[in-house]
């Protein structure tokens, strides 16, 4: 079978290119809304051209990023849910939590505004919202952005599990799926400023609140623990983490701009962050 | 001391039938075919030749009786088959050969080609050969598996008179090399032009076995002589 | 790739981002292909020749299995390759390998339930003529794959169909990770995501027009193939 055994060399052959030569590489498990906003595009290749390593993001819900990391498949953790985060810390997947940046949550809707937000605080408008059942559409992912918006809730003192009805969708996908969806069905959705600023399809929909001090959105970043993990690459993954916050790596967040608006705000170092 | 060499000739039949569901396609056979001239199964259509072929070849097992090829219950597989519409391999003619032979063997290969005419065709591909060409192939290849006794059925029924002179000069050809030929047809002509003897088949049943010259000119049976008169025999 | 950048500007401007892309899923795809059919061709094969016991139930399974989901097949494979499954110790999660795994297990239902469908048709024709020529079961595999190569060219484009043209599988194990496990279809996910539609719906067309052209390719070699064999 002359053939067979050719094709079996050429897929072996094909199977051991070098896809996986590059050894001095990390993966990050990070959420969607960093990686919209651009944010990684801009950054990694000053901290490539600096130490040489190669930094492989897979974007996800912070729920789910945190969620890699406890399966040991990312080597380093870079989230916006404290909450969350100083969960994985205490139960051991995390070795330590640098605040890195921050940045604000944004409440987008349509330029009608049905329910007539615009301008108020926060809580005032999600009542407003439900009070109106004008369609609001939740990310639903136990991403950063959906534990700030259930916090936020909860602060109204809606029980929003219960209260919630047929205007609040839930739609488990990430913060462009979500400004898409919210876009095409005219509705309020809670967004991160950066995903915001650099989405390319905001049709009718327009910043109604912001500026609320209930709408800070604080990021972290973690080693995965090499003790629970041994295959954690700890070295490198403590060089990314040492770069974000750095004067050097925060100055280059800091310089990531879109229409001259500044998306990130470092705060390494922060106390409480 | 010489070990007497395996023949599956004589080729026996005893009380042999075939049955599918209620119909016996052959009942109670006793025949016995021995060595030597051509042996031409005649008959009607339906009347059983192709499946005594079949029985003959081992391609089915018969469901009552049982047949023996030189007095034992398996052939020795020096045993060669060529159909009425043969199959031709995606391949060229010579490939063809070559696979039925089972060994890479150029020489043998042209030899055999040679010997059914078609050295010219040998590159070509052997779907694109006429009608004619391609029972030659199909002789080749059954010739490739060198038989004591080859059964051909019905293999020019599809050929016009040309092609079909060609086939019939291999075929006696093939007979007077030594090999024994058991060939079916439902033409007259044919059967003369290269009979010894003749099994003549109708509805399923052995009707009459005679030499070719007892069987054309003097037929015992009624069937028979309706069949040379050129009556349908129902 | 440079944001707000028409489709078409990128491939006319030589965008080396594009390429990267457009090379990266004709490798996972096409080495998920070949794989498949290293097994399911023979395996194929086998089921339409061999009776045994529980036959026509595994030609029924493997025939729904032509319909699986590509985001199952993603998530049982990302189980199986996470550092905490079993196969974790590979360490191919997140890589190109990983992909080309999930996807070739994805096409191995369609590779093997058509070529059992062509074998057993053209094994109806051969049987007879084969069996008279005292062909060995092993023999008559090789014989009748062989003949029936240009269909099953055919089945291996719809492997190829299948495998270049989902998203769920190379998403969950690929990670769509930028310039090492972004393929076609998971860049035109995250640009719609993203809200750049049009940049999405160029990619879009790129990718039909790619697998537009390997089917083209493919049907010229099995003309060319044909007028030569017959």
């Amino acid at each position: 079978m002359n053939r067979r055994f050719v094709l079996a060399l050429a897929l072996a052959a094909a199977l051991s290119a070098p896809a996986l030569a590059q050894d001095k590489s990390i993966v990050v498990a990070s959420t969607t809304s960093t990686q919209d906003s651009g944010l990684f595009g801009h950054i990694l290749p000053s901290f490539k051209a600096k130490t040489g390593i190669d930094v492989k993001v897979i974007a996800q819900g912070t729920g789910q990023a945190l969620d890699t990391g406890r399966r040991g498949d990312a080597d380093v953790v870079f989230v916006h849910a404290k909450s969350q985060e100083e969960k994985f810390l205490a139960e051991g997947h995390g070795v330590k939590r640098y605040p890195v940046m921050y940045n604000d949550f944004v409440l987008i809707g349509p330029k009608s505004d049905p329910a007539s937000v615009k301008g108020k605080d926060v809580e005032t408008a999600l009542k407003a919202i439900k009070a109106k059942g004008a369609p609001f559409i939740s990310r639903g992912d136990r991403s950063g952005t959906h534990s700030a918006e259930l916090a936020l809730w909860k602060a109204c003192g809606i029980d929003i599990e219960k209260e919630k009805g047929p205007w609040y969708k839930s739609i488990g996908q990430g913060m462009g799926a979500a400004l898409n969806t919210a876009g095409a069905s005219e509705a309020y959705v809670l967004s991160d400023r950066g995903t915001w600023i650099s989405f390319k399809n905001k049709g009718d929909l327009a910043i109604l609140v912001e500026g609320d001090k209930k709408l800070f959105n604080q990021y972290g970043v973690m080693l995965v623990n090499p003790e629970k993990h041994p295959n954690v690459k700890k070295e490198l993954g403590q060089q990314f983490i040492d770069w974000l916050v750095s004067p050097e790596g925060q100055k280059t967040i800091a310089d990531y701009k879109i229409d001259g608006q500044k998306l990130f705000f470092p705060n390494a170092g922060a106390p409480g962050a | 001391m010489m070990r007497a060499p395996i023949t599956d000739l004589p080729l026996a039949f005893e009380n042999a039938s075939l049955r599918i569901g209620s119909v016996d396609i052959l009942a109670g056979l006793n025949l016995e075919i021995p060595a030597g001239a051509p042996t031409i199964l005649l008959g009607p259509n339906g009347s059983g030749k192709s499946t005594l072929l079949r029985l003959a070849m081992n391609l089915v097992r018969p469901t009552a009786g049982r047949i023996t090829w030189g007095r034992r219950n398996h052939p020795d597989e020096r045993l060669a088959m060529v159909f009425q519409r043969p199959v031709m391999l995606r391949r060229t003619a010579a490939a063809n050969v070559a696979y039925a032979l089972g060994r890479r063997d150029e020489r043998r290969v042209t030899e055999l080609l040679d010997r059914v005419g078609l050295s010219p065709l040998a590159a070509r591909p052997a779907r694109r050969l006429s009608g004619g060409e391609q029972q030659r192939l199909a002789l080749a290849r059954a010739l490739a598996r060198d038989p004591e006794i080859l059964f051909l059925d019905e293999p020019t029924a599809s050929l016009d008179p040309a092609a079909t002179k060609a086939v019939e000069d291999i075929i006696a050809n093939v007979a007077a090399s030594g090999v024994k030929i058991v060939m079916a047809t439902h033409e007259l002509g044919q059967a003369r032009r290269l009979a010894g003897d003749i099994v003549f088949l109708a509805r399923g049943r052995l009707v009459e076995r005679a030499v070719a010259a007892t069987f054309f000119n003097a037929p015992k049976t009624a069937e028979a002589a309706a069949f040379l008169r050129g009556d349908l025999v129902i | 790739m440079p944001d707000g950048a028409s489709a078409l500007q990128l491939v006319f401007g030589g965008d080396p981002g594009l390429y990267r892309i457009v090379a990266l899923s004709l490798y996972v795809s096409v080495a998920a292909v070949l794989l498949a059919a290293l097994v399911a061709l023979p395996f194929g094969a086998f089921l339409a020749l061999v009776k045994f016991p529980g036959r026509t139930f595994v030609v029924v399974v493997i025939n729904a299995f032509m319909g699986l989901p590509p985001v199952v097949v993603g998530l049982a494979v990302y189980l199986l390759l996470s550092r905490s499954g079993p196969l974790g110790f590979l360490g191919i999660l997140f890589t190109p390998h990983a992909m080309i795994v999930a996807q070739a297990l994805l096409v191995i239902p369609i590779i093997a339930a058509l070529t059992r469908q062509t074998i057993e048709d053209l094994w109806t024709e051969y049987r007879e003529e084969l069996t008279a020529l005292r062909v060995s079961p092993a023999r008559r595999v090789g014989t009748l794959i062989w003949d029936a190569r240009f269909s099953l060219v055919t089945t291996l484009l719809a492997g190829f169909g299948r495998a270049a043209a989902e998203v769920g599988t190379v998403m969950i194990v690929g990670g769509n990770i930028e310039g090492f496990t972004r393929t076609m279809t998971t860049a035109i996910a995250l640009e719609t995501s993203k809200g750049d539609l049009p940049l999405a719906m160029g990619l879009g067309l790129v990718l039909v027009t790619i697998v537009i052209g390997v089917n083209a390719i493919a049907w010229g070699a099995r003309r060319v193939g044909e007028l030569r064999a017959g």
